[in-house]
């Protein structure tokens, strides 16, 4: 194991006055989340392919590191999300409930502050996150879907980009509130 | 029990999550029915602020636009004055009214034409989800909106209400993967079912690899999904390749080149007759007839008013014979006597007994050599009883 490894494994959880989030912004960070999902794409279709709520449930999850919270947070996320798309409400719920407890379980073991983790969790978060979604619709809905691989490989890693700037203006955000 | 759940505690909160989401889903799939409070909530939600977005962004960045707008204006006007002078000036102001007549303009022309009831909506965002192609118009409940209702431009159609909440409703695309809609060919009136496939392009199922399709061929509704009225165009055909039981037909949706914008909710549908399209060409070359022949009328050939087909001539002769032995068909009791068939010509005109009468109907012997077969039905001359008298 090398020094730099277990400078990541042994790195103390961030200060709990770090992790409190008022109210309003865990509520109005997802809401602008969903919204942006739902406006922008109409201007940049690309834009179709950020998942934006999702990455706000792996930063919450990688910051409270409550795996409680953040299963809670991701439903909430995820039935806001389905209660605007035409699925059966409860799809994205039950995908990003398990990526909160995920997310928020493997914040205990990483230094989740590091660029480097952070862009490999939010990339595997994703790719997660649309595999079980399609696992998900075939077998609950019998919706006969292809899953791109190549395509989501590509998109996982475009996510993990935009997670890096997005997390840290989620993270001055926090400590301005 | 108090100490599994002390223990894994956070294992059991995410299994009762998790749990409930299921049986909220299976209520759903099994049920067939929605959740309707938590969308009504989540859209009556998002919807007024999407519109406000909308709105901020129409009065902002369409002041920009105007304002690059006038800028060319006044430069071209300028040139203008200075080669071609005033008329041209004033010609050029017509065309731009005339080129900037919005896509408004033109639904309300149509929606006028058309003898379905519609409504006029604008799209105001998507829905959430990578795969889904759905949309939210700021047409709801209240102007009459109902699930299941078309949802068409003058160009074609576009999808379909999934979901009609009070003061917006959730369209399924064309394009969305479980979008399906019934539709028939222009040329050849061949039926097929319009599946979504999540880009661009959609695919036409069902068609069977025998039938004739042709790229550039256009499909229109069929009006048998019941949703989309007969008769609203589809798209073109884009590409077409056999497949194992069915064409693999791509058609490139007309309602959405460019991005629908404002759209039109069809209330109450009212077929329409598909256009008339050409017939599709033969998989062969034909040559025209010589210039000739269409003069001539071959020895033989049926002359107008006359019987055109064996079964014709065969028909006259029969109820020449009838008149002749003054016979009724369709009278009688069976067991009377019949009509004597053996009295009667055959179809080519021989007579078979002298004396009687040739129809006037029935051409003469040697007449076109397509009938060189007698027809079976045909009872031989009485010279040759007919086999089963043997």
């Amino acid at each position: 194991m090398t020094e730099y490894t277990e400078h990541l494994l042994r790195e103390a959880p961030r200060k709990d006055t770090a992790n409190r989030f008022r109210f309003v912004w865990l509520v109005a960070i997802p809401l602008v989340a969903v919204l942006s999902q739902v406006y922008l794409p109409r201007f940049i279709p690309f834009l179709a392919y950020l998942e934006l709520p999702l990455l706000i449930t792996v930063h919450f999850a990688l910051s409270h590191r409550g795996p409680i919270p953040a299963l809670f947070y991701g439903t909430f996320i995820g039935l806001v999300q389905d209660s605007l798309s035409h699925q059966p409400i409860g799809m994205y719920g039950i995908v990003k409930t398990l990526v909160g407890y995920f997310a928020a379980s493997v914040s205990m073991r990483f230094d989740v502050q590091n660029p480097v983790v952070t862009f490999i969790l939010a990339f595997f978060f994703y790719f997660f996150h649309q595999f079980f979604y399609w696992v998900l619709a075939r077998a609950l809905l019998g919706e006969i879907i292809t899953f791109d691989v190549q395509q989501n490989l590509i998109f996982g890693l475009l996510n993990a980009a935009v997670a890096l700037p997005l997390f840290r203006i989620l993270d001055k955000l926090k400590m301005a509130s | 029990m108090d100490f599994f759940l002390s223990r894994y505690r956070h294992l059991t909160v995410l299994l009762i999550v998790i749990t409930a989401q299921l049986l909220l889903i299976a209520y759903q799939v099994r049920t067939n029915r929605d959740i309707p409070l938590i969308r009504v909530w989540a859209v009556t939600a998002v919807t007024p602020v999407e519109q406000g977005l909308e709105l901020v962004r129409r009065y902002t960045w369409g002041f920009v636009e105007d304002y690059f707008v006038l800028l060319n204006v006044h430069g071209e006007n300028v040139k203008l004055q200075r080669e071609n002078g005033q008329l041209k000036i004033e010609n050029n102001y017509l065309k731009n009214e005339l080129a900037t007549a919005d896509r408004a303009r033109a639904l309300s022309v149509f929606e006028a034409r058309s003898p379905s009831k519609t409504v006029a909506a604008r799209v105001i965002g998507n829905g959430t989800g990578a795969n889904s192609k759905v949309v939210f118009v700021d047409r709801g409940s209240t102007s009459g909106v109902e699930s299941g209702m078309a949802v068409v431009t003058p160009d074609g159609i576009v999808g379909k209400v999934v979901d009609a909440y009070p003061t917006a409703s959730l369209v399924m695309l064309i394009t969305d993967p479980t979008f399906a809609a019934g539709v028939i060919s222009q040329k050849n009136r061949i039926h097929g079912t319009l599946k979504g496939q999540g880009h661009g392009e959609c695919l036409i199922d069902y068609v069977q690899n025998e039938e004739r399709v042709d790229v550039g061929e256009w499909f229109y509704t069929s009006g048998d999904d019941r949703i989309f009225p007969k008769g609203f165009p589809v798209g073109q055909v884009a590409a077409v390749q056999n497949g194992k039981t069915f064409k693999e037909i791509y058609v490139t949706p007309s309602g959405m080149q460019g991005g629908a914008e404002e759209v039109l909710i069809v209330l109450q549908g009212v077929h329409q007759e598909v256009p008339a399209g050409e017939l599709a060409a033969p998989g062969y070359r034909i040559l025209p007839l010589p210039a000739d022949a269409a003069s001539e009328t071959p020895q033989g050939a049926p002359q107008p008013g006359a019987s055109a087909t064996d079964a014709d001539r065969l028909r006259a002769i029969y109820k020449q014979a009838g008149v002749d032995q003054k016979h009724v068909f369709g009278e009688g009791i069976p067991g009377s006597k019949p009509p004597d068939f053996t009295k009667i010509p055959s179809i080519h005109g021989t007579p078979a007994t002298a004396g009687t009468a040739q129809p006037s109907s029935v051409p003469s012997a040697g007449a076109a050599p397509s009938v060189a077969k007698p027809v079976p039905a045909v009872p031989p001359p009485p010279a040759t009883p007919p086999p089963s008298t043997q």
